[in-house]
């Protein structure tokens, strides 16, 4: 079971990215499950949410403690949330900046194996095509990008699903730029 | 169909496919996406021919709930904790009468002190309100116990309470298989009611009753809920032959073989419980679980047989009864009065606090050590936040780890 730890605030669609994570996951046929951390929902507090993908039933309902993947939507909750509690020695960070990962966070690099801790400049690329900083899709293209629990085109299916028209594509596109962009790298 | 949505919108979905007569909606959390959602499905067509209610109170919704099963139509409503203790006068009412309404009761605690989160101190308040109480431990057993819930309480002629915990299950994003129209259709026949206010065959419904029929007014009910066992029993046999599902019951065993412990749990509990039963096996400790389905009415024969020849059995218990001890536990103690069982209430996940698989693990492990010497032990209590009360006003410490009530009874002589 792969679990993945979302952080942001309140406003940045933190609990809708959990939530397209597992609908993504759920059109390659996994088995998976999307929660929020409950009664943070005030627009600029610091927000939490789980998903978990498996190839069988999810059983469970506990909070994750020991993360595979954390992916943070806003660097500024780096210095006030222990956003690495519990990740695993081997697992991934994502992290929403346009700085290099060294410069972000050079313990984390140090930490984890090499080439597991990534930065992307998801809400820049939100501005530019949704036009709000919402930097959901982006930050789960990343994690598509980064490792193979995803394909791209799947992100940009659970958008589209999820906002049919100009948002679901919008979205999708933000996806495709992140995806690029990590793949370029 | 196999779905990838929130737990709210499966239920909504699956009370939409029972084709409902009246819905009548009051907003309070964390059931409020259920109402909302079919409110929409009425406003878009998709749930045709009923009539969604937006009432101004709990208190409203019950009675308006009342009204129109009265009437003759098919009812559901949703509430939650503060909500559902401000219906308390109809919800008796309602099982008075013998009206087949079905509620949702998305779980959690009761204040003061308020707070929003999870527990079972809502449904459990409601132990003798003479409503069925069906508990889920998943989503898909959410959508498959409301479906069944209808067809079970218009069989008792008694109304239904579906109990799924608050948040954990509700605001879930899962996948979740959801029947088909056509399915639910052959499962459950229009409503028919028995008895109802009609214009042209005037009656009355509601009379007084006095001294000298109300205890067989009261036998009566008592009588519904016997036949209630078997009718559960029998719906969820029928839905699962035709469905597939493994959903529904008054019970369901894990590991129940050969077990050297059974944990008895109500709800999401049981889903994390089964995975921590899994790695303890791995380690050579064998527990069992009784997931307990149907709270009202209890099923004392059921619990006695899932039992079986083990000697100790801990009930896991998301809420209890002030001045007294668990409000589970003295159920199972009768069910297996007579035998050599040692039966125990551990009280954990009070108030939205997680109850993790290291909870249960830990519950295990002082179990099978024979740590729990006592009936009534809170277990996952924190003694810093108690002590930092406790030392500071009446210099009065609690020691780490669990709490049992004579710890709680010599604290207050110390």
């Amino acid at each position: 079971m792969l679990q993945i730890r979302l952080h942001g605030r309140g406003g940045q669609g933190v609990v809708t990215a959990a939530e397209m994570l597992t609908l993504a996951a759920f059109y390659e046929g996994h088995f998976a499950q999307a929660f929020p951390s409950f009664g943070s929902e005030r627009t600029g507090a610091p927000v939490v949410a789980y998903a978990r993908i498996d190839n069988k039933d999810i059983r469970t309902h506990e909070p994750i403690q020991k993360p595979n993947v954390v992916l943070i939507q806003d660097k500024t909750l780096l210095g006030s949330v222990d956003v690495f509690g519990g990740l695993d020695p081997n697992g991934f960070a994502v992290i929403n900046s346009k700085d290099a990962p060294e410069v972000v966070v050079p313990e984390i690099v140090k930490m984890l194996p090499k080439g597991h801790v990534f930065t992307v400049p998801a809400t820049d690329f939100a501005m530019q095509k949704i036009g709000k900083p919402l930097p959901g899709a982006p930050m789960l293209a990343a994690l598509a990008a980064v490792t193979d629990i995803l394909k791209l085109e799947s992100v940009q299916k659970a958008f589209q699903a999820r906002y049919p028209g100009k948002i679901g594509d919008a979205n999708a596109e933000t996806a495709a730029l992140a995806y690029n962009y990590i793949k370029g790298e | 169909m196999l779905e990838q949505i929130e737990g709210s919108l499966g239920v909504a979905k699956a009370v939409a496919l029972c084709r409902p007569g009246v819905v009548c909606a009051y907003p309070i959390s964390p059931q409020t996406h259920i109402v909302e959602n079919l409110g929409k499905f009425v406003k878009n067509g998709e749930l045709k021919d009923c009539d969604f209610l937006n009432v101004e109170s709990e208190f409203s919704a019950i009675s308006v709930s009342i009204g129109s099963e009265v009437g003759g139509a098919r009812t559901y409503t949703a509430t939650a904790s503060q909500g559902l203790l401000f219906m308390t006068e109809g919800i008796y009412s309602a099982s008075g009468l013998g009206l087949p309404i079905v509620m949702t009761v998305a779980s959690r605690a009761i204040g003061g002190p308020i707070n929003i989160w999870n527990d079972h101190s809502d449904s459990l308040s409601q132990r003798d309100s003479g409503w069925l109480q069906l508990f889920c431990e998943s989503n898909q057993d959410a959508v498959d116990t409301h479906i069944m819930a209808f067809k079970i309480a218009e069989k008792v002629g008694l109304p239904v309470m579906v109990c799924m915990d608050g948040f954990v299950l509700t605001h879930a994003f899962e996948r979740l298989d959801i029947p088909s129209q056509e399915t639910v259709d052959k499962f459950l026949k229009p409503y028919e009611p028995k008895e109802y206010l009609n214009t042209k065959e005037p009656v009355s419904i509601g009379a007084m009753v006095g001294p000298e029929a109300f205890t067989e007014v009261r036998l009566l009910q008592q009588r519904k809920m016997a036949k209630a066992l078997d009718v559960i029993e029998e719906v969820t046999k029928e839905y699962r032959e035709l469905t597939g599902s493994k959903s529904g019951g008054l019970l369901d065993c894990y590991n129940c073989e050969n077990a050297d412990l059974k944990l008895i749990i109500l709800g999401s509990t049981v889903g994390t419980a089964k995975d921590e039963i899994d790695r303890l096996k791995a380690e050579g400790i064998n527990v069992g679980i009784i997931s307990l389905k149907s709270f009202r009415p209890f099923p004392y024969a059921a619990i006695k047989e899932a039992i079986g020849d083990t000697k100790q059995v801990i009930c896991v218990e998301r809420a209890f009864s002030f001045g007294a001890r668990g409000i589970i536990c003295p159920e199972v103690k009768r069910a297996v009065e007579g035998t050599s069982c040692d039966v125990k209430t551990v009280v954990a996940g009070l108030g939205g606090r997680p109850i993790f698989g290291t909870t249960i693990n830990g519950i295990v492990k002082d179990a099978l050590a024979g740590k729990f010497t006592e009936e009534f032990t809170f277990f996952d209590v924190n003694a810093d936040v108690l002590n930092s009360y406790t030392q500071k006003h009446e210099g009065v410490t609690f020691n780490k780890g669990p709490i049992n009530q004579s710890a709680i009874e010599k604290s207050v002589k110390a």
